[in-house]
């Protein structure tokens, strides 16, 4: 098991270009032999996929717990679904809207507790996704619905076509997808990710060499709350219905073992841990009462014995392996 | 009087917030981690009991509040030997692999407690049989009502956690828990046989599961009365747990009982954001 993985990583490394093109021409043709059942769950891979990828900026790359993830998926949909229902705006054109809403309240929520670590930020993280859950529960300014959340939000219309059968929602996400993956892959190589990465390391050394910690983690926690909004505005173009049950821990918690289960920073790991939180149990629907009996197990066997995720990043696995990098060669002094 | 009325009922809630709290906090302070399992085996423990209280009152035919005793030492001891095993089996083999590996894998043992628990028993609320807890109460100072109930559980809880404090501040084990949750390495080079002790923790926190509430929220609860208190600190879960069953009553009481949750949850933010260390604790600087 370990050897393929480490066989189809050297293979994805070969040459990224290609790889890449193929996999996109793969995603574009997979839904065509396929009906709208399969469809849809595949339409959900790409919708996970993309909450994974923006939750791993935060947990991935600036090694920031965040447990209350979802509130923010949240937000974004709420925020789509009330433009539209109340001020009538189509839904593509809310969607920038709910990512600026879900990254300022990214800001708000995360600015007073960035001093917090670890288990302390992951405890703050779950109340306030808790909190958020709750007043959409109990209905503030009596526009959010309540426990049954808002319906008939209108569907997602491109140059006057609407976009009603799955494959349309599909391909829609998949754009995006394409979008987020090339922003990501860029903003990882950016003085903005390798600072991420630097405080994630050695928080106090990466404070000594003039990395404005505080600055590069708001960061972190605000694209990717936006771009949980994001997410959530798309589902709520899709689903139409939208409930405060977005909010939910457990959701929180499935994203949350996305990028860890997948391989923390690691970017194919996100498509990984997906594979396994959403898109296995939902083709095996007759398991579905153990479905998480079974997400458990394998969390545990997984945390054992391989902490670092199915596809981890390289430097994450030397990390965590407690090995030493490759040393380049060069040799030693006087030898 | 109806300030009196309500101060009881939150003392009573606070008693079992206080209880849960202390597992957390014992874990937490020897551990560093914190159990998410916690809450589940609580549950656990709960269903337990109404198990073992139908089976024993099939068996007598005849209600009888003295059915309850047996039942709670038998709960007790199965949950607490399920707690080793999650230990043994989930946090152990982690022991050395950093602070993500631990919390992931006790996500997951939740996950497995509760899809175990909704398997087995359906997703329905579950109550207790009627006739086994005591009924009446006293009336003072007019209009203030105590159940016989709540007292049972007061005195209980107060024993309890007496007993636990004299654990840990008196005996040998106690000592060298408290050594081991200061830091681990140095106490194990001290001889203490770090994995025995872990293990008796989780023994003594399960002497408080005989209530039945549910799982998850109780335990987030309780884990925000540890914090309040100053988490790895005994009195403090006590304090924490009172003072927050007291606030949550009196919040709904006088706000509305739908915002309860909410007001548990600020007091948290707040806590963490002006006093991370809580009400007793004392350092905590790793996590500042």
């Amino acid at each position: 098991m370990r050897e393929l993985l480490t066989r189809l990583r050297k293979a994805s490394s070969l040459r990224p270009l290609w790889w890449q093109v193929g996999l996109v021409v793969l995603s574009v043709l997979l839904p065509l032999p396929l009906n709208d059942y399969y469809r849809s769950v595949l339409w959900r891979t790409g919708l996970y996929v993309m909450l994974g990828l923006s939750l791993n900026i935060i947990v991935g790359y600036a090694g920031l717990f965040q447990l209350g993830h979802a509130a923010f998926y949240a937000l974004g949909a709420y925020t789509a679904a009330l433009l539209n229902l109340y001020l009538h705006i189509p839904l593509l054109l809310t969607l920038p809207l709910s990512v600026v809403v879900a990254a300022l309240f990214g800001y708000l929520i995360t600015r007073p507790i960035l001093h917090l670590r670890g288990d302390y930020l992951c405890i703050v993280t779950i109340a306030f996704g808790e909190v958020v859950r709750l007043v959409l529960v109990n209905n503030l300014f009596g526009i959010t619905g309540g426990a049954n959340g808002l319906c008939a939000i209108d569907r997602p219309v491109l140059f006057g076509f609407e976009l009603r059968q799955p494959i349309y929602h599909y391909y829609l996400m998949l754009i995006f997808l394409v979008i987020t993956i090339f922003g990501i892959q860029r903003l990882e190589h950016s003085r903005l990710g390798r600072a991420w990465m630097y405080v994630r390391e050695d928080e106090i050394a990466a404070e000594a060499m003039g990395v404005d910690t505080t600055r590069v983690k708001l960061l972190a926690f605000m694209l990717g709350s936006g771009w949980a909004g994001l997410a959530g505005a798309l589902y709520a173009g899709k689903i139409t219905v939208i409930s405060p049950d977005m909010s939910k821990f457990m959701e929180s918690v499935i994203m949350f073992c996305i990028v860890v289960l997948g391989g923390t920073g690691s970017i194919p790991g996100v498509f990984v841990g997906t594979l396994g939180m959403i898109t296995l149990p939902e083709l095996s629907r007759p398991l579905k009462a153990w479905r998480d009996a079974w997400l458990g197990v394998a969390m545990v066997v997984m945390m054992i014995a391989r902490p670092e995720g199915l596809w981890p990043s390289r430097r994450v696995r030397l990390e965590m392996r407690g090995e030493k990098e490759e040393a380049l060669t060069v040799p030693a002094a006087g030898s | 009087m109806q300030f009196i009325q309500q101060m009881i009922n939150g003392i009573t809630i606070g008693a079992f917030y206080s209880l849960v709290a202390l597992g957390y906090t014992m874990v937490y302070g020897v551990l560093k981690l914190i159990n998410f399992a916690h809450g589940d085996l609580f549950m656990w423990g709960a269903y337990l009991g109404l198990t073992g209280l139908n089976v024993l009152l099939a068996l007598l035919a005849q209600a009888s509040a003295w059915a309850i005793l047996p039942v709670v030492i038998i709960v007790m001891v199965t949950v607490a030997l399920a707690g080793v095993l999650v230990e043994r089996v989930a946090y152990r083999p982690l022991r050395t692999a950093g602070r993500l590996a631990p919390v992931i894998s006790a996500l997951g043992v939740a996950f497995i407690l509760e899809s175990l628990a909704r398997n087995v028993y359906g997703a329905s609320w579950k109550t207790y049989p009627a006739g086994i807890t005591p009924a009446g109460g006293i009336t003072i100072a007019g209009s203030v009502r105590v159940s016989v109930m709540q007292i049972v559980v007061l005195a209980a809880s107060f024993l309890i956690m007496g007993a636990l404090y004299l654990f840990v501040q008196r005996t040998r084990i106690g000592t060298a828990m408290r050594a081991v949750s200061l830091d681990h390495d140095v106490s194990r080079l001290m001889g203490i046989d770090v994995d025995r002790i872990i293990a008796i923790v989780f023994v003594a926190l399960y002497y408080g599961s005989f209530d039945f509430t549910l799982g998850w929220v109780f335990g987030l609860k309780a884990f925000i009365a540890a914090i309040l208190g100053g988490i790895g600190n005994v009195p403090g879960a006590m304090l924490g747990g009172m003072l927050l069953g007291i606030i949550e009553t009196l919040g709904s009481g006088y706000i509305s009982p739908q915002w309860k949750d909410v007001i548990a949850y600020v007091i948290l933010i707040i806590i963490l954001i002006v006093r991370p260390t809580g009400l007793l604790g004392e350092r905590v600087a790793e996590k500042l």
